[in-house]
């Protein structure tokens, strides 16, 4: 399947793209060249370039110089309206349809016919019928999408695009609310698609799909596109190199675990999320002192609101959560002061306030705690004595505390959630998606400072949809589907068993099977 | 760094301020030519009357002590996140607590025993006034800024009732209560102090509206309960997962802001009429809304706003004696003007002006 | 017998006269808020589209001018509001309380600057309000028993924008159903990124969408001053701006249901005007200060949700702007 180079057309040039917003060089002369009827994958860290570059080519934001030429011919993308007018269709990470049409109102919403629907849903539905049996994108038309799967939503995002007669379609971060077999369908259907001859771009941070889904790689790192290649001639400790500039540890050296006493117990867990469907279906499990346990799945199967319902964020219908033996309310309040802490999913959303300075946010949730005194005052000295020691544990960048929250990377403000909540010695330690959004030298201290409190005898339950990241730091693995814990694993166990199990084939099925 | 943030907090709250009402007064000018009138004269007349005399600055400063109240009212909630109208009702009522302990104990008593019982009652009557709407946002999630717009009319209704049929000067026709004997009455400041104010009704309330200055400043930046309102406003969710309760916050934060509205009263009735009277609050607490958000929920801020526009009151009540035909109404669109470039526009404005600023840091630099 | 049937079908006809404002506000807000803009501010805009036309059909003695100048100002204030909350992104409930302010202000002092009423303006001669729709055959069938009643005073007789309110509430319906603006704003109150993504303008959308609104307003501000009184009062909206929203979030943001809460406060209206001096037992002072306050506490019932949780548009309040 490896076109020559030479005979093979570039149906899609960028030159000497250069994009910057105020002092921060989000592109810096990035060229890139993608053929027709090809799967092209761009690699790199959070902040290295490739989401800006995208929207460069959607017509979100306008390039502060450089050219862009389809099929040979300089075009200018100035909004989204061009970028779909030259064949451009993205499905974007975080997918851009309205919750409560159906499927069909989603997909002509911008394409419409005319000023009345009832010509443009005749017309949509001859036209969705023709494709969905050419590249197998079956969907239910008059479903509402809040109702579909999440994998089955992704379609829709990629039926809309080809029914505008995408040729180039760009997809960000697909995979990270698929199942394992998910994943192979949807890299199906992208290979169909390149069969016929269409372009693919796929972006993605995970160097294992590069490896299985494309045909040709470029890496992006800090702003600059520094290398392109066919994928066969690369490996993934060479595109991680190229990623950071340097060797990196793909795997966290641990000693074996030796767990206590059972701190932590869940038994008959049962959660509704806001809307009232049943996300966490009688959930018990257990954490010894001094182990992990990981929570492997692909997002949207409970896990989310299993953590919040053990935080003390959501209340459960019925269940209880005892720690040392002993039975804790529902309340986050109460449930730090038993002993439990809570690094939450989402740092963002609900663990820091960024519009506070980073002392503020060093000591949110504990500042009533007894080390603090019982007077009503807030002693800004002693906020800035526990921000003070975690800037320097934790080698947080730039050392101010003072600064506004915002102004830190993702890995520095992740590394303050996890200070304060480990530094006041916590019993038990929930954590989510510890290193989403984190680069990669924060990544390895994360984990290490997580071995470490496990080392310390700490019982650790995370909660992660990075398999490698489970399986690297868990001791015992425990995989959830649609809201039940469907089996355990060791982290030794194979990643098609645990894909299975993530798939919601359970051990006796496989035994079977 | 320190002069940088010194500049920010300079533009914050006296320049962006100073711009705000200049803008609107600009604005106002132009409709005040509309109707055929001179907008210049009105602005003399303004000046005059709000600062050309003792008496004037008087009833700058005694209006702007109400507004105080409010403002701060206004500004308590805004930190958490609530966006309250109901200073004003909060306000009435809270005046009405007043003058049920002023007309208990004004003959029996001297005013400085009836103070704190009374400014405790219009605390208690104005929290309590506050309570339900707070209740019903923060367990119903039922919008704040109607809920307490129709507590307003309510209290309207409510008073009318109270004040003709309950606690009515008896053999009078007129909706309000008797006189305050002295025990009901607090001093004038030109009775304390050798400042001579003539007829203005300025009294030792301004002192007790700087103190709810003070307490407010403490408690927002300096208490851990105000922490914990300003993570609430910052971001509700991340409070609640830092334990911070949703409910108790904005209950507490609405309790306060009752409180101070209620306190108004004592400026109004104890220190100027002596008496209880239909609609004494005037609009006090829509103003209040104007002064929170032009001094940015900050208590220096809201006090130099609040002797802004108790410039304008007063200038007003001139402006309208010598020119009929502009009514009192201009401040209220002046207020409103005020509101939208402070509060929906105020990032057009900030921005420029910083651009301004650095612009300026910049050519310095150079030379 | 007659006695009775007469009472209901004056007190019916009063209530969806009284609730025409409401209705129209209503509507106006559904357009806005359904895109994602809230919008506070109907009560000051249709305060001052009253005043407009009120002083519109004085000067030129002509309804239909006081009904264009009142929709013209009504899209003014809209425009500001829009260019507040739309393109510079801020706070849309502080625009809508600021527009309230300012319409309460300007349109007293320019009622006693143009006209030296105290704050009104002139009785309007009845050639410059709106005529009465007879509808055809209306008195030749008055003599028949009940329905010739209920047609000739029920259906028949009202003025023309009693009519256009009513209607506009099945056009709305169909606008947001069946047509592709409706689609699109539907879309840009759920999920603006969507209709971005899309190549559509999400600010555009949002300004058509205040723009109808303000159309809507006007008509109701046209019809408080013109149609329904001889005149403008100050405050003569007295509230009901808020009780259209009321209205608007107890029927969950749609256009039918919004047209039966208005009813039931229009209906409470027209029964505190018939039992205006009515004693309930506990003295005629105390019922009448209740019967006024009735609007304003059943809007705060309605809102504290004893029917359900509302869930507003999603992306309501929320000013777009493109993800970094």
């Amino acid at each position: 399947m490896a076109a020559e180079i030479g005979s093979a057309r570039h149906v899609l040039e960028l030159s000497g793209i250069n994009k910057s917003f105020g002092p921060v060089v989000a592109n810096k002369d990035v060229n890139l060249s993608v053929k027709a009827g090809s799967i092209h994958g761009i690699v790199g860290e959070n902040g290295a370039g490739k989401s800006t570059l995208m929207s460069i080519l959607y017509g979100f934001y306008q390039a502060d110089s450089g050219t862009i030429r389809i099929d040979g011919r300089e075009v200018g993308i100035p909004d989204s309206r061009a970028a779909i007018a030259h064949g451009i269709g993205m499905v974007h990470q975080h997918f851009k349809l309205v919750e409560n049409f159906t499927v069909l109102e989603n997909i002509i919403l911008g394409a419409e016919e005319g000023a009345f629907l009832s010509s443009s849903r005749r017309k949509a539905r001859l036209e969705l019928q023709r494709l969905a049996k050419e590249y197998e994108l079956q969907v239910d038309l008059e479903a509402v999408t809040e109702d579909l799967p999440v994998g089955v939503q992704q379609r829709v995002e990629i039926l809309k695009a080809l029914y505008r007669q995408a040729r180039i379609l760009i997809l960000d971060e697909p995979t990270g609310v698929l199942t394992p077999s998910e994943a192979d369908h949807l890299f199906r259907i992208l290979r169909r698609l390149r069969d016929e001859g269409k372009s693919v771009i796929l972006i993605t941070h995970k160097l294992r799909e590069i490896m299985d889904a494309t045909d040709t790689v470029s890496v992006m790192r800090r702003g600059e596109l520094i290398a392109t290649a066919p994928t066969a001639s690369m490996t993934k400790e060479s595109l991680a190199e190229l990623m950071v500039g340097r060797r990196v540890l793909l795997r966290v050296d641990k000693s074996p675990s030796q767990p206590g006493e059972v701190v932590f117990d869940v038994k008959g867990l049962n959660v509704r999320d806001q809307r009232g469907v049943r996300m966490v279906k009688d959930v018990s499990l257990s954490v010894r002192a001094g182990e992990i346990v990981g929570i492997a799945g692909v997002a949207g199967n409970g896990q989310t609101e299993l953590l919040e319902a053990l935080a003390g964020n959501r209340v459960p219908d019925s269940g209880t959560v005892r720690l040392n033996g002993e039975e804790i309310a529902a309340d986050p309040f109460r449930r730090r002061a038993a002993g439990v802490a809570h690094v939450p999913e989402d740092r963002h959303a609900i663990g820091l306030i960024l519009s506070f300075p980073l002392r503020e946010n060093a000591s949110l949730g504990y500042h009533r705690r007894p080390e603090f005194g019982t007077s009503p005052m807030l002693k800004r000295s002693q906020l800035q004595h526990y921000a003070q020691d975690y800037i320097s544990d934790y080698d947080i960048r730039p050392p101010n505390p003072d600064l506004r929250t915002s102004l830190f990377s993702g890995g520095n403000q992740q590394k303050i959630v996890l200070a304060r909540e480990i530094e006041h010695d916590p019993e038990m330690l929930l954590v989510g998606q510890p290193t989403r959004g984190v680069d990669i030298g924060a990544i390895e201290f994360i984990h290490r400072r997580l071995i470490e409190l496990r080392d310390q005898n700490k019982a650790i339950l995370l909660v992660s949809v990075e398999l490698d990241e489970i399986r690297a730091l868990s001791d015992r693995i425990l995989v959830m589907f649609d809201g039940a814990i469907v089996g355990e694993a060791s982290p030794d166990a194979s990643e098609r068993e645990l894909g299975l199990l993530m798939a919601g084939v359970t051990q006796e099925d496989q035994g079977r099977g | 760094m320190a002069s940088f943030l010194n500049i920010r907090q300079i533009v914050d709250f006296a320049i962006l301020p100073l711009m705000n009402v200049a803008v609107a007064l600009l604005i106002s000018g132009l409709v005040v030519l509309f109707v055929g009138q001179n907008p210049l004269e009105a602005v003399g007349y303004l000046v005059s009357g709000a600062l050309g005399s003792g008496e004037g600055i008087g009833f700058t400063l005694y209006f702007a002590t109400s507004f105080m109240f409010t403002g701060l009212a206004v500004a308590v909630a805004s930190h958490a996140g609530l966006f309250t109208i109901g200073a004003e009702g909060q306000a009435y009522l809270g005046g009405l607590g007043i003058a049920l302990v002023c007309l208990a104990l004004d003959k029996v008593v001297p005013w400085y025993v009836t103070l704190v019982p009374a400014a405790m009652a219009g605390m208690l009557f104005g929290a309590a006034w506050a309570f339900i709407p707070a209740y019903l946002q923060a367990r119903r999630g039922s919008h704040l800024v109607i809920t307490t717009i129709m507590f307003n009319f309510i209290a309207s209704s409510v008073m009318i009732y109270v004040l003709v049929n309950l606690i009515k000067e008896p053999g009078s026709m007129a909706p309000q209560t008797r006189l305050f004997d002295a025990g009901g009455l607090v001093p004038k400041l030109g009775e304390i102090l050798p400042v001579d104010i003539g007829t203005a009704p300025l009294n030792i309330s301004l002192f007790i509206a700087i103190a709810a200055a003070v307490f407010v400043w403490v408690l927002i930046w300096k208490t851990k309960l105000g922490f914990e309102i300003r993570a609430t406003g910052a971001n509700p969710a991340a409070a609640r997962n830092a334990g911070i309760g949703y409910v108790k916050i904005t209950i507490v934060c609405m309790l306060i802001s009752g409180a101070l509205a209620g306190l108004a009263g004592v400026n109004i009735l104890m220190g100027d009429l002596g008496k209880l009277q239909l609609d004494f609050p005037a609009g006090i607490g829509l103003v209040g809304v104007a002064v929170a958000l032009m001094g940015r929920g900050h208590p220096v801020g809201i006090a130099v706003a609040s002797v802004l526009f108790g410039v304008l009151y007063q200038g007003g009540a001139e402006i309208s004696f010598w020119m009929p035909n502009i009514t009192r109404e201009l401040i209220m669109l002046i207020q409103g003007l005020v509101i939208l470039f402070a509060g929906a526009l105020s990032l057009m404005f900030r921005s420029s002006v910083y651009s301004l600023v650095d612009l300026f840091r910049f050519s310095k630099r150079e030379a | 017998m007659q006695e009775f049937l007469t009472t209901v079908i004056l007190l019916l006809s009063s209530t969806l006269r009284l609730s025409v404002p409401l209705v129209l506000c209503g509507l106006a807000g559904l357009f806005s808020e359904r895109s994602g803009v809230w919008d506070i501010g109907l009560e000051g805009k249709m305060l001052f589209a009253a005043f407009a036309a009120a002083a519109a059909a004085y000067q030129f003695d002509s309804a239909w001018v006081g009904l264009v100048f009142a929709i013209l100002v009504a899209v003014l204030l809209s425009l500001i509001h829009g260019f507040a909350s739309v393109t510079h992104q801020g706070n849309q409930i502080i625009s809508g309380v600021a527009i309230n302010f300012i319409s309460s202000g300007l349109t007293v002092l320019l009622a006693v600057g143009w006209f030296a009423l105290g704050g009104r303006t002139p009785q309007l001669q009845p050639e410059a309000r709106f005529p009465t729709v007879i509808l055809p055959f209306a008195e030749e069938m008055r003599p028949v028993p009940v329905l010739g009643a209920i047609y000739a005073d029920l259906i028949s007789g009202y003025n023309i924008l009693v009519y256009v309110a009513f209607a506009a509430v099945p056009v709305t319906w169909w606008v947001f159903h069946h047509t592709r603006f409706g689609l699109r704003l539907r879309a840009v109150g759920e999920n603006p990124a969507a209709v971005d993504t899309a190549g559509i303008s999400v600010d555009w959308l949002r300004y058509r969408a205040l723009l109808c609104g303000a159309i809507l307003c006007g008509i109701a501000g046209a019809y408080l001053s013109i149609a329904q009184s001889a005149g403008f009062v100050r405050e003569m909206s007295a509230g009901k701006g808020y009780m259209a929203l009321a209205a608007l979030i107890f029927a969950k943001w749609r256009p039918v249901p919004v047209l039966f809460a208005c009813l039931l406060f229009g209906f409470l209206e027209a029964l505190s005007i018939r039992f205006q001096a009515f004693d309930f037992g506990l003295g005629p002072a105390l019922s009448t200060q209740i019967v006024q306050s009735l609007p304003y506490v059943l809007t705060v019932v309605l809102l504290a949700g004893f029917m359900g949780r509302a869930i507003p548009p999603k992306a309501g309040g929320i000013p777009y702007t493109k993800e970094r």
